[in-house]
């Protein structure tokens, strides 16, 4: 028999002899969506507490002010600026754009020396202070919002829903998913947390409050 | 059948680390008179309870998700080899290949292979259970492979030649002074200059697996979750090390427990919520990554999953005793349990310590190769109380001290550790019994105040203490000391 086999003859076994106990159904009364929709202030003012707490810096900006929110946000650094194939192109003039078609092209060093990435996201949970981010084109592959050490993410109020069943069913793969809550962090030594480990150790948040017109 | 004794779809000896070389009280004797030890532990557990208290507290409707998190476990149990089947069907349908292994050979002879094939010789690795339990990286090393832990934790652990000693800070034993230690003997390039701060010691930590994670060409990793009804592969995590290794990598493979799956995309929502309050205390967790088989253009190119048995298969066949592969590996089980705060994950001989690792170890290699564990408990009930998943760890531990008794008694005359094994377990199955005999053996302590350990224990433990001597009991039980701490008995 192949381990294949093997395995799956063992579960059968396992459950006739614990009594082949029926699936129980699962409860579900637990609160699948918030007291607010997605963007409300209330949301909205809740996401930046948690982003906040978790040591992320929030920049509010208007609609048509996201170019000056973004280049607020990368005044301090000096160095190359790379960007997802899909980001708006007046987002963040004169950045290394990360190929085309959804090849990336900037190889893992390149990625190192550069001083930040500009990315959207996919979605935005305010109870946890959570930026998804899906891969589309103006997010870019993973590796992209990974090695830089400082991320800007623009997040649309529209994105920002209040509760993790929310921000669940707002994501589908096979897209590859990543989860931001705040920047990288280790509690390994003593349990004290330390911001800033191996990914972006500075997590920039642009919370524009109206939907912007993708490019 | 009704329970796994004697099934031989137990966890093989040999390999991989679910046995200690000694029994639980032998081991827990040395660490209880370790005092540098048992004031680490003491501190990161108080951290670590305080944190989580406060975010559960912060959802109100957190019993209806540990119903939710606890009905999923049991359903998806109830029809594993489907869910199995299903995930494998996706993960193979998205470019991914499945592997199946029995056994930790299995498994190691799998990865070692898949390797080789690749052509190198080193990997890096995201922190995960799964790959301790079945010893691969010694597996590797054997093979001339060389497996570079990431997490910081872990990193610690293997540059002090070192064993884990809890399932979430597998470093939790060490304090900051002796971590700056080890990375100034044992970590190449180091800044002679380097302080005890925890900031520096993982900048420290930071520089030095820049260079490996950028170069490095085959990566390893566990899975928290690995969802049917799409093939995802999920890891939680908090430094980025997990990132690096999911992404930048050209051949992933995962290693993940068979009851790791869950039914849908869906239930995430729980588990989400459940996973990252419970371990660190956290909201959520700084990263989670979820893959779905291989994506063109954006990380490895090439996915192995690996589904492990080795012994769970053992544990699903008794129906109370398999409520321990619900667990989600959170560790709240660990930092509540008054045991394990003053012997720390060690003493249990198994990479799963604490309350889960007494239920779960000893089913996973058959109740008689970790006969003691069942009995590291006090039976106080605090596990079950922290466990994001409701599993009832007190009746598993006492149902396990039954099956230990009943093979010893089918095996020949019953041994004096069998009878009070049995008489511990009637003692230990009632709080207000346990409670008396407690008290009454800590008269053992003033007979014993100079050797530090006694041979005799007031009835029925005397039975014990006739075939093995007792470690002198702490001036005050673990009951006595909870209700001190908790105000509560
Ligand atoms: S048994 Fe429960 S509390 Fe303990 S580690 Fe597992 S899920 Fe967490």
């Amino acid at each position: 028999m192949s381990a294949r086999e093997d395995v799956l003859a063992r579960i059968r076994e396992a459950n006739r002899g614990a009594g082949a106990p029926p699936p129980p159904d699962v409860p579900r009364d637990y609160h699948r969506s918030g007291d607010h929709p997605p963007g409300a202030p209330e949301v909205l003012a809740l996401f930046r507490d948690r982003l906040v707490d978790y040591k992320a810096t929030v920049i509010d900006a208007p609609a048509d002010g996201v170019p000056a929110a973004i280049r607020g946000a990368l005044a301090q650094l000096t160095g190359p600026v790379v960007v997802p194939p899909g980001l708006p192109d007046d987002w963040v003039p004169g950045a290394v754009v990360d190929g085309a078609d959804g090849v990336g092209t900037l190889s893992p060093a390149d990625l190192d020396a550069s001083a930040a990435v500009v990315t959207a996201c996919a979605a935005a949970c305010a109870t946890t202070g959570t930026i998804a981010l899906d891969g589309s084109p103006d997010q870019g592959r993973r590796a992209l919002t990974l090695v830089p050490d400082v991320h800007v993410c623009v997040v649309r109020a529209d994105q920002v829903v209040q509760t993790v069943p929310e921000l669940v069913a707002a994501l589908h793969p096979p897209h590859p998913i990543t989860f931001i809550s705040g920047p990288s962090a280790t509690s390994d030594i003593e349990l004290e947390r330390v911001e800033g480990v191996h990914g972006p150790r500075t997590l920039i948040v642009v919370l524009t409050d109206a939907p912007t017109t993708s490019a | 059948m009704s329970t796994n004794l004697g099934m031989p779809a137990v966890a093989p000896p040999g390999v991989g680390h679910l046995r200690g070389t000694q029994s639980f009280p032998d081991a827990a004797r040395g660490a209880l008179a370790d005092s540098q030890l048992r004031r680490n532990l003491g501190h990161a557990t108080r951290v670590i309870r305080t944190k989580r208290a406060s975010v559960v507290a912060e959802l109100p409707d957190w019993e209806q998700l540990r119903l939710a998190g606890e009905a999923l476990k049991t359903a998806t149990m109830a029809r594993l080899d489907e869910h199995l089947e299903r995930l494998e069907r996706e993960v193979t349908a998205r470019g991914g290949v499945v592997h199946w292994a029995r056994d930790a050979n299995d498994a190691n002879a799998i990865v070692t292979r898949l390797v080789q094939e690749t052509g190198e010789t080193e990997v890096v690795k995201v922190k995960s259970m799964a790959t301790q339990e079945i010893g691969l990286n010694e597996a590797l090393e054997a093979a001339g492979i060389a497996a570079h832990e990431t997490d910081l934790a872990e990193l610690i652990v293997q540059l002090g030649h070192d064993q884990p000693s809890h399932i979430l800070v597998p470093a939790i034993h060490r304090n900051r002074a002796e971590i700056r230690e080890i990375f100034l003997r044992e970590m190449p390039g180091v800044d002679p200059a380097l302080t005890s701060e925890p900031r520096r010691l993982a900048m420290a930590a930071r520089a030095f697996l820049r260079e490996r994670f950028l170069r490095a060409k085959v990566a390893i990793s566990g899975a928290n979750f690995g969802v049917a009804d799409t093939g995802t592969l999920l890891v939680v995590e908090s430094e980025g090390n997990g990132r690096m290794c999911l992404t930048l990598p050209e051949t992933l493979i995962t290693v993940m427990g068979i009851e790791k799956v869950v039914p849908t995309w869906q239930d995430l929502e729980v588990f989400l919520q459940l996973l990252p309050r419970s371990s660190t205390g956290e909201r959520m967790n700084p990263y989670t990554s979820a893959w779905t088989g291989v994506t063109p253009g954006d990380g490895p190119q090439t996915f192995h999953l690996v589904l492990l048995d080795n012994g769970r298969t053992a544990t699903l066949a008794d129906e109370v005793g398999r409520a321990a592969l619900h667990c989600i590996r959170c560790s709240a089980c660990l930092n509540v349990c008054p045991v394990y705060e003053r012997t720390g994950g060690h003493a249990y001989g198994s990479v799963y310590p604490g309350p889960i690792g007494a239920v779960l170890s000893p089913q996973l290699t058959g109740v008689e190769d970790n006969a003691s564990l069942p009995y590291a408990s006090s039976l106080c009930g605090a596990c079950f109380d922290a466990c994001p998943v409701r599993i009832d760890i007190p009746s598993l531990l006492v149902r396990l001290r039954a099956q230990h008794v009943d093979a010893q008694r089918a095996r020949s005359v019953p041994s004096a550790e069998a009878l009070s094994m049995a008489a511990a377990s009637w003692l230990m199955s009632s709080p207000g019994r346990f409670a008396a005999a407690e008290k009454a053996s800590r008269l053992g302590r003033l007979l014993g105040r100079s050797a530090g350990r006694i041979s005799t224990l007031p009835p029925p433990l005397s039975a014990w203490t006739g075939s093995r001597d007792a470690p002198r009991p702490p001036a005050e039980t673990f009951r006595e000391w909870w209700a001190r701490e908790r105000g509560t008995s």
